[in-house]
């Protein structure tokens, strides 16, 4: 019983993770009908937002203090961190809490990178092939990952999480086991409770705004919003910004998870995909829930008892599980007829 | 003998074909490619990229896996020459077979759906061997070290002949060891018979039933084909094709790792396939012969040979030129892959055949028919 619910939490952060990029490929194909292969590198860049705030609130001065002699006798020199010579002690929390704080830097700069990514090219692409559309993105998304390598370099840049949440949680007590039986590291929980909170502000913002609405409606059926006089096409744009910011936020909150590499976009994105078709291309809460529905059974299908009885079990399960829910539920768990056939 | 026989434009472009194959070693060597080992890949992709383009450019149905039946292909030869013998013979007819019989059972289940279900089941299937070969069935595949050859191999119809040599064997012909010039050389007679075997496809009645698929599956099911075993057999013949593919990589160095079968490597057949022109005969080889010649000869730029090809550059700017240029040679080629990449979806979506035909347009007389590729409208944008 504690093993299964601890497998349970363990699948819980990836399975968010997967969710909220298969929220965001979703809401891309649902409203301009476009198969995006860069949804990974938007992740990828979220997370060298991340780095880059960090880079930037970390900046030293050096001042020498000729008075002082170091042990190899040449001056001592004092770095400061400039957010700390402005802020005082503030600067050093700013510090410690940089993965956090950088969503407020990811989110201008994602939607901007969104947008400018919809204006500049794939506007272009909504009337050509799917095939062409899944060509022109993963070539954007060679483009934007070598950026990020000829900036950032090809190692793995690791993040700090927040001091005050690198322990773990003792999920067992809350629910009434013994002391111990069940505990989880506190980040991977707030990983957890950060993406529900994002799929919940998604849903709300289609559910119950005006603007949510009209996305609705042109998801819909888009000519007949265009013809009651609605500009669609620059709310999509707008949605497009949307998906990129929720790619992006996700990949913030998962440096200190796994240190971002120039390369983590594809991967996500492969298993994203097989998400999305899980899920049923085109429905928002299948890829929420096939995001979930994954990340648990992965996290379950690596449990040593599960591995002994069927070797290599846990390399395949995501893979497996697709193929098996496309051959019998042809369009995933909550498709819709006549999406992307034919 | 009329299985022999081609139309007498197909006899032309295959008697060009195979000259341009043939004298490969002449042509390549004003850009620096005349070296053995990048031919013999410019001929074996384009036996993979011919295949896959049996399978997407006719039927339309787009895998996003066929790297697995190349790393099936590799597999199978290099157990051949450890278990059997090195002569490469056996080696592809086996890879063949076995890579064959691996993807009538995928396709047989991924062909039930289409569209990009297809690709999605395609993908998860080679996903899943290229993790099974990394794990479980390391005693298959050697896992992360890659299966190659050692001394102790049985090798028992080559024992049976001769004496074990002191060092490792190489692939051999019928006795001619396969090394250098001769390897490419036997690549190059395949890739030949490759392309003549695709020209048959494509002119034959199977060809014209694959294209029906392509253009409208609903009616040809109406009028009475079940078109499912056509694609099927599209799917087995591009699957072979790949498996001789992985064999002849084989050939050139008897080693076969997992990384073959990962789905970037079943990303780059697509973009080979795009590049050169979908659907095209030719289209598929130049698309090959380009990525690859990208990934040789640009990765291996450096600084230094980029600071004196821009010598001509006054001082100031000089530095600046090398640095930005730099970005994307040697480690970042793959940034101008993708750039290209993008620049042919967006300008030219046929690929490197539909500009010559349309350069070819601009030359034909006004009034004679043009080609119908030339006629297709490019969609406003």
């Amino acid at each position: 019983m504690d093993a299964i619910l601890a497998q349970l939490l363990n699948g819980l952060d990836k399975g968010g993770a997967y969710a909220l990029i298969a929220l965001g490929l979703t809401l891309v194909f649902g409203t301009l009908g476009v198969v995006n292969f860069a949804h990974g590198a938007l992740f990828m860049l979220g997370a060298f937002c991340a780095v880059t705030f960090r880079y930037l609130i970390t900046l030293e001065t050096i001042t020498i203090d000729e008075t002082q002699v170091t042990a190899w006798g040449t001056p001592l020199e004092i770095r400061t961190p400039l957010a700390q010579s402005w802020f005082g002690d503030w600067g050093a929390v700013l510090i410690d809490w940089s993965v956090p704080l950088s969503i407020l830097f990811a989110i201008p700069v994602m939607l901007i990178i969104g947008i400018a990514m919809e204006r500049g090219l794939i506007k272009h692409f909504y009337k050509r092939p799917h095939a062409e559309q899944i060509l022109v993105t993963f070539g954007l998304a060679i483009v934007l990952q070598e950026i990020v390598k000829a900036i950032y370099g090809p190692n793995p840049i690791s993040q700090a999480m927040p001091s005050a949440l690198r322990g773990a949680a003792d999920v067992g007590v809350w629910i009434g086991l013994a002391q111990g039986a069940v505990t989880y590291p506190l980040w991977r929980l707030v990983y957890f409770l950060f993406s529900i909170g994002v799929i919940g502000a998604v849903f709300a913002f289609l559910r119950f705004t005006t603007f949510g609405m009209v996305v609705r409606a042109g998801m819909a059926d888009r000519e007949t919003v265009g013809l009651l006089g609605i500009n669609i096409d620059r709310r999509f744009t707008i949605m497009f910004g949307l998906a990129a910011v929720v790619a992006g936020m996700a990949g913030v909150m998962y440096t200190p998870l796994l240190p971002p590499n120039y390369h983590q976009g594809m991967d996500f994105l492969v298993l994203s995909f097989v998400v999305v078709v899980v899920g049923g291309m085109g429905s928002l809460p299948g890829a929420v829930a096939a995001g979930f529905l994954l990340g648990i059974l992965q996290s379950f299908a690596s449990m040593t008892q599960i591995k002994s009885i069927f070797p290599g079990i846990d390399q395949i399960i995501i893979y497996l599980t697709a193929v098996v829910i496309l051959l019998v539920l042809p369009r995933g768990l909550f498709g819709r007829r006549g999406v992307m056939e034919g | 003998m009329a299985l022999f026989q081609l139309s007498r434009r197909d006899a032309l472009i295959f008697a060009l074909f195979a000259l341009v194959v043939i004298t490969m070693p002449v042509w390549t060597a004003p850009f620096g490619a005349n070296y053995s080992g990048l031919m013999q890949k410019f001929a074996i992709y384009a036996i993979f990229a011919i295949g896959f383009n049996v399978l997407f450019g006719l039927t339309g149905y787009l895998s996003f896996g066929h790297a697995a039946f190349l790393g099936v292909g590799s597999y199978t030869a290099v157990w051949s020459f450890k278990l059997l013998t090195m002569d490469v013979i056996p080696a592809i007819v086996f890879a063949i077979i076995v890579s064959g019989l691996f993807a009538l059972a995928i396709g047989y289940l991924s062909l039930r759906r289409s569209g990009i279900y297809f690709s999605i089941l395609t993908l998860a299937f080679a996903q899943m061997s290229y993790n099974l070969a990394y794990s479980v069935l390391t005693p298959i595949t050697n896992g992360e070290t890659s299966l190659q050859l050692t001394l102790k191999d049985p090798r028992i119809i080559d024992l049976a002949f001769g004496e074990r040599g002191a060092g490792l064997p190489t692939a051999s012909l019928f006795g001619n060891t396969l090394i250098g010039l001769e390897g490419f050389y036997f690549c190059a007679v395949v890739l030949i018979l490759a392309f003549f075997l695709a020209q048959k496809i494509f002119a034959s009645p199977f060809g014209m039933m694959l294209r029906a698929i392509k253009s409208n599956q609903t009616r040809m099911s109406y009028t009475g084909f079940n078109t499912r075993p056509y694609a099927l057999t599209a799917f087995v013949i591009s699957g072979m094709y790949a498996g001789l593919a992985g064999a002849l990589l084989a050939v050139t160095d008897p080693l076969a790792g997992a990384e073959r079968m990962q789905w970037t490597a079943s990303g780059e057949v697509v973009l080979m396939t795009i590049l050169g022109g979908v659907g095209t005969l030719i289209g598929p080889v130049i698309g090959a012969w380009l990525i690859k010649y990208f990934e040789n000869i640009f990765s291996s730029f450096n600084e230094g040979i980029l600071s004196r090809f821009f010598g001509f550059v006054a001082e100031p700017a000089h530095d600046t030129v090398v640095a930005i240029a730099s970005k994307f040679v040697g480690e970042g080629w793959q940034l101008t892959l993708g750039l290209l990449f993008v620049l042919v979806v967006v300008f030219l979506p046929g690929g490197i055949m539909e500009g010559v035909r349309r350069i070819a347009a601009l030359f034909r007389r006004p009034g004679t028919p043009a080609t119908p590729g030339a006629m297709r409208t490019q969609p406003a944008e």
